[in-house]
């Protein structure tokens, strides 16, 4: 536990040391939140479905940005975690007496914080630009839960693909699915206006209920069954990318 | 620089280690006695930083046993790992921190206590002339600076048992020379060494014993001075006083070589007494006067090349 301690503590220092981290995973969502709301905006209110009579598009469009966020966040981890298997240094901790598993824990840990904090930048820059979201405290908890669940769960998928990825480079297909998943989802615009096909993935894909479940949350509208989905869905892809991690890391070494 | 200790620091039989269809080591037997330096010694891709990540609990192995430290290797890997320290042949440093900051970050894994890691982090940076870059970020560090920082965090949990990895490679003279003695004082300080090297001048510098490692097996193990002795490229030089002397000695020796100009005569031969003896009786016998004996044994090169057949500077692709 201690060497766990140890470890966030130097990914904290990492994270603290090249702050760029943290800049990297709020610009790309505030700049799509500018975009989407000061240039798509008002041609894209109309097709919506009432979520809210009075609401605007970028009350629709927050969760959705908080999801790319958080998504953001976790392919920074899948790169720091790669730089770390083809640096040395994690020879020198596998030659140690110390807990292994502390090595990718302390990457989930400040992951998991670090992806929080963007995302309340993001809360933030969006308030400014006209978000209103519910004032009840429970639901903001709940909507704190839901990020962490799902940072926690997009870190352990993330130290996995840093894990098998040999170069930087090779972790690309997973930053590629985390970026392109949101725009087939619930994310900008309701699958309801979609193709058939494409209705039928965005419905079915796990992006979908948590964003869903992430606005309910914030909009103080029904979350209904999309919420156990979300759930269901960030311990199911934690869970996968936790054992996978696991997996990958007690192989021997190949460098 | 040699200490005699009954009690063996690593011992391994049969080790065997394979990647593929490609046979990496092939049984390899080694004895390493506890506060001695033990060198391996081969070409490239002959296995020896295999037997380092197999030995430091790395990467696993397919058949044989190791015990390090009084640990089997394959069913105590924590309890080996507690005793020894590893300086591979890549940086195991974080780049992203302070050379401090590293040190701090070991001492904390080694559960020193933070007035204990201070006390042994300020020590270390101190020996390993540290202390001025202390501060700076490790990827603003030269290469020498590197590898004594790669050293210093390997010694911050006080090892009983130190691989060393090819420790010196890449280092200019000066900074291998600072290796040679830091590793000199730990050996005093009673840890034992496991050295890999290509370079035979290195383990002769420092290790008590040597194996030469090739394609995989132990084609020989001894001293220095063990493995020289009865190999081809040892010589007697004789220098006589004039021209005279030396035809006489030529002819009475026969199929000598022979330089006229610094009036010598090579003679082959291990220069073992008996031999030396039976040379003097002969040129005793008739009459010459030598002025001067000296008695060449071969250095490790000659060694290495007579027990594999080829040069250590051969690059093998692995």
């Amino acid at each position: 536990m201690s060497d766990a301690v140890t470890m966030v503590r130097r990914n904290t220092k990492h994270t603290l040391r090249n702050p760029s981290a943290v800049i990297m995973t709020i610009g790309m969502p505030v700049v799509l939140l500018l975009l989407f709301v000061g240039v798509f905006g008002g041609a894209l209110n109309t097709g919506l479905p009432a979520i809210r009579r009075d609401g605007d598009y970028i009350d629709y469009l927050v969760a959705g940005i908080l999801l790319m966020t958080v998504g953001y966040g976790s392919t920074t981890t899948a790169l720091a975690v790669n730089r770390d298997m083809t640096e040395g240094v994690i020879n020198r901790f596998r030659t140690m007496a110390i807990s292994r598993a502390s090595v990718l824990t302390g990457h989930v840990v400040v992951s998991t914080v670090r992806t929080l904090i963007s995302a309340f930048l993001v809360i933030g820059v969006a308030m400014l630009l006209g978000f209103r979201p519910t004032g009840d405290p429970v639901r903001w908890l709940a909507v704190i839960g839901m990020l962490a669940l799902l940072a926690l769960a997009l870190s352990w998928l993330a130290v996995a693909v840093g894990l098998l990825a040999r170069t930087a480079e090779g972790t690309s297909p997973f930053v590629l699915i985390v970026q392109v998943l949101p725009f087939l989802s619930s994310a900008f615009v309701a699958p309801d206006a979609m193709s058939a096909p494409v209705r039928w993935f965005a419905t079915h894909e796990p992006f979908t209920p948590i964003i869903d479940t992430l606005r309910g949350l914030l909009l103080d509208t029904p979350v209904e069954d999309s919420g156990v989905l979300a759930v269901a869905w960030c311990v199911g892809l934690g869970l996968v990318g936790y054992l996978w991690a696991r997996a990958l890391f007690r192989r021997d070494p190949s460098r | 620089m040699t200490s005699a200790s009954s009690r063996s620091a690593i011992a391994v039989t049969g080790l065997r280690k394979s990647f593929g269809d490609k046979v990496v080591l092939d049984g390899i037997d080694l004895d390493v006695r506890e506060g001695t330096t033990f060198s391996l010694l081969g070409p490239n891709g002959a296995g020896k930083t295999t037997a380092v990540r197999i030995l430091s609990t790395l990467i696993g192995f397919d058949g044989g046993q190791a015990r390090i430290a009084g640990h089997d290797l394959a069913t105590e890997p924590d309890a080996v790992r507690a005793a020894i320290g590893v300086t591979g042949q890549f940086s195991a440093v974080d780049d992203l921190l302070t050379g401090e900051e590293n040190l701090v970050l070991m001492a904390d894994l080694h559960h020193l206590g933070r007035a204990e890691g201070r006390r042994r982090v300020a020590a270390l940076l101190d020996r390993f002339e540290l202390t001025e870059a202390a501060r700076k970020l490790v990827s603003t560090y030269s290469g020498g600076m590197r590898r004594r920082l790669d050293l210093a965090m390997t010694l911050v949990g006080d090892p009983h048992v130190i691989f060393l990895d090819e420790p010196t490679t890449g280092l200019d003279p000066r900074s291998r020379r600072v290796m040679w003695q830091i590793i000199r004082e730990l050996v005093a300080g009673g840890v034992t060494i496991f050295l890999t090297t290509q370079y035979l001048e290195e383990a002769d510098e420092l290790a008590d014993r040597i194996a030469v490692l090739d394609h995989g097996k132990v084609v020989a193990v001894g001293t220095a001075e063990e493995l020289k002795r009865g190999m081809p490229g040892g010589h007697v030089r004789l220098r006589f006083g004039d021209l005279a002397g030396l035809d006489a000695a030529a002819s009475a020796l026969g199929g000598v070589s022979r330089d006229d100009e610094a009036l010598t005569l090579q003679v082959s031969g291990d220069g073992g007494v008996p031999a030396l003896r039976a040379l003097l009786d002969r040129l005793e016998r008739a009459g010459i006067e030598v002025d001067e004996l000296s008695v060449h044994t071969p250095d490790l090169d000659d060694v290495f090349f007579a027990l594999t057949g080829h040069p250590t500077t051969e690059e093998t692709v692995r």
